[in-house]
């Protein structure tokens, strides 16, 4: 590649940057704007809507309610996907189109659509198994299979599978080693990336906890919105901050941890 | 280096009792019986989807097999799973774990054995010398060529000391220098450690040169087993003297024990050949050619088309009018055979087996 074209290139990579920051942060922006704006306009700025957070006790309820949802389904996910995953690629590849059409199915099911169907069984959980909120996660598995499923599978295709854990087998492990030793540590980008999807979609999530009548962040949020719409922005804005650390945090993470799988130019 | 590290490991017998594996309707191997002496090296060759490779896998346990049994030593492993076999395997594909470095992951059964880190250190490091590679201990996978991948993977199949040793094709993705190379190291290595080995490859030059017996496999069966210089010099059935070196398919009459072929009286492998019209094969390093001036049209008379150079030894393509006939010969002697040069050819009275069909030509 030439100089000229080089610096096109660059120029080009800026450019889209900046447009896409704009596009992401001026919303993020005006929202800050809004939750630090004082009474009138001629007020000073003030972080009275932010302070108000940890006084408002359903938005901490909510805001504690969701991370431990995001956890559970994080870890719910991995724990029913990944293996699930694993087990077709290697023994039952002539169902593989049939696990994919099922895990991406959810896609095509609008919320609404899903509580309905869900509705009747929740009302069983609440009676016969917990009342709790966190039964949540069992809706919001449902929810994050398309993401995770893409995210896991092409983690998956990335490694030989097959081979490497023929591998491990021969040597003694058993499918419990296999998993934990030679699968996970071999796609830690896309099991991070699955988990970051999963922790995203469930702090934003409204409408099936709403319609199914628990009280998550978001659903705290809408409720505080309608008393006083700077604290309920200042969560919101919060919360966004709170996944954009998070999705920084595990592309570090998942990229120290890729770069013992592939140093390129380094062959003796 | 080596000896010092390597531990006389006593080999134990293994058996595969009429194995079978079927995928659906198409029979993968058709009740292979195999016996490897203690120690053996033993070579199964064959085209693509002869069943070699699913003989290998069902003796590793990674397959199931439908009948028979593998029995390592007196005991029946049949119904155990991969895990528990005790076997190392050396994989066609790299198969090192690309997130270890090498000495882990020859370490990596070593940890699962429970053995403490002073012995997996210890161990691997001796195993690692063993192969050459004591230098590269501490690099990945993707610092390591494809050869010494290979060998990383070999040591690792033997720091476990399993009871056999299966090499699936371990040669095959690298350069023929390498190969070649490597080849005699993972003899070396067998032969000082004495452990019972299984070679799967389809390289016929590759099993002719390691293994202490090659057994040529064709549609799931084993067409032949035998040590190298038999299957190459009494091969027992056409398949096998097709597919085990270059041959030369030329037509004759079977009479009395002995088969014509252009006006020469061979001796045939299997005396007891029915007569009658027969297809003689006939190995190119038997074929002298003579340029001596008698060279009056007559069945044994030809003219060479092409000669291919081989090294120490030329390969020389001679047109007989109804056929076209290979001749190998030393290099030295080869130099005048240019081509449109008038020969004789000279059939060397070695034992020639039979194939019944009707194509008569050169099998290159």
């Amino acid at each position: 590649m030439n100089r000229s074209r080089r610096l096109k290139l660059r120029i080009f990579r800026i450019v889209v940057l900046v447009l896409m920051g704009a596009f992401f942060l001026m919303p993020i922006g005006a929202m800050l704007e809004f939750s630090t704006r004082g009474n009138s306009l001629a007020s000073p700025r003030t972080l009275a809507a932010w302070s108000q957070i940890a006084q408002t006790p359903g938005l901490v309820k909510g805001i504690v309610i969701s991370l431990q949802l995001a956890v559970i389904t994080s870890l719910g996910m991995l724990v029913l996907l990944l293996p699930t995953m694993v087990w077709v690629r290697l023994r039952l590849p002539q169902i593989s189109r049939i696990v994919e059409f099922i895990c991406l199915l959810p896609l095509t099911v609008p919320a609404i659509a899903l509580v309905v169907g869900l509705k009747p069984l929740y009302i069983w959980i609440n009676i016969n198994v917990t009342p709790s909120v966190l039964a949540l996660a069992f809706a919001y598995l449902i929810l994050v299979l398309p993401y995770t499923y893409r995210s896991l599978d092409a983690g998956l295709a990335a490694i030989d599978l097959k081979t490497l854990s023929e591998a491990a087998r021969s040597l003694g492990a058993g499918w419990g080693t296999v998993m934990w030793r030679i699968v996970i540590p071999n796609m830690p980008s896309a099991i991070l990336n699955a988990s970051l999807l999963s922790v995203a979609l469930v702090l934003g999530e409204y409408t099936v906890a709403n319609l199914l009548n628990f009280q998550n962040l978001q659903v705290e949020i809408a409720y505080v919105g309608l008393v006083n719409a700077g604290t309920s922005i200042a969560v919101a804005v919060g919360a966004l901050l709170l996944a954009f650390i998070l999705l920084m945090v595990l592309t570090l993470v998942g990229g120290r941890l890729q770069q013992h799988n592939y140093i390129p130019g380094q062959r003796a | 280096m080596a000896a010092a590290t390597a531990r006389n490991h006593a080999g134990v017998e293994v058996r595969m009792e009429a194995l079978s594996r079927r995928y659906g309707p198409v029979v993968a191997l058709n009740e292979l019986n195999l016996t490897m002496a203690p120690g053996e090296l033993v070579a199964l060759l064959g085209p693509s989807g002869c069943g070699k490779t699913t003989a290998l896998r069902l003796v590793a346990g990674l397959e199931e097999a439908n009948s028979g049994r593998v029995v390592f030593g007196g005991k029946d492993v049949t119904d155990l799973p991969a895990s528990k076999r005790d076997v190392g395997m050396v994989f066609q594909a790299y198969s090192l774990f690309p997130h270890m470095t090498a000495i882990q992951n020859v370490a990596f059964g070593l940890t699962l054995r429970r053995k403490t880190p002073e012995e997996r250190r210890r161990r691997a490091g001796e195993m690692l010398e063993l192969v050459g590679l004591s230098g590269f201990a501490d690099r990945y996978a993707s610092q390591l060529s494809g050869g010494q991948q290979q060998r990383v993977a070999l040591a690792r199949a033997l720091a476990i000391e399993p009871t056999v040793l299966l090499l699936d094709e371990p040669l095959s993705a690298l350069d023929a220098k390498v190969r070649s190379r490597l080849r005699d190291e993972i003899r070396r290595v067998q032969l000082e450690i004495g452990i019972t080995t299984l070679f799967v490859t389809h390289d016929q030059e590759e099993a002719l040169a390691i293994a202490d017996r090659v057994g040529v496999m064709q549609s799931g069966h084993l067409e032949q087993l035998g040590p190298p210089t038999e299957i190459y010099s009494r091969p027992a059935t056409p398949f096998v003297a097709e597919f085990v070196g270059l041959t030369n398919r030329l037509a004759g009459v079977v009479k009395g024990g002995e088969v014509e072929v252009r006006g020469t009286r061979l001796p045939l492998v299997k005396a007891d050949t029915s007569d009658g019209p027969a297809i003689a094969l006939v190995r190119p390093e038997t074929v002298s050619l003579v340029v001596d001036g008698d060279t009056v049209p007559g069945p044994l008379v030809g003219t060479v088309i092409a000669t291919a150079f081989l090294g120490a030894t030329s390969r020389v393509t001679v047109d007989m009018g109804d056929a076209t006939v290979l001749a190998q010969m030393p290099t030295s002697d080869a130099g005048a055979l240019t081509a449109g040069t008038r020969v004789r050819l000279v059939l060397r009275k070695d034992p020639v087996l039979i194939a019944r069909d009707e194509k008569a030509s050169t099998d290159a």
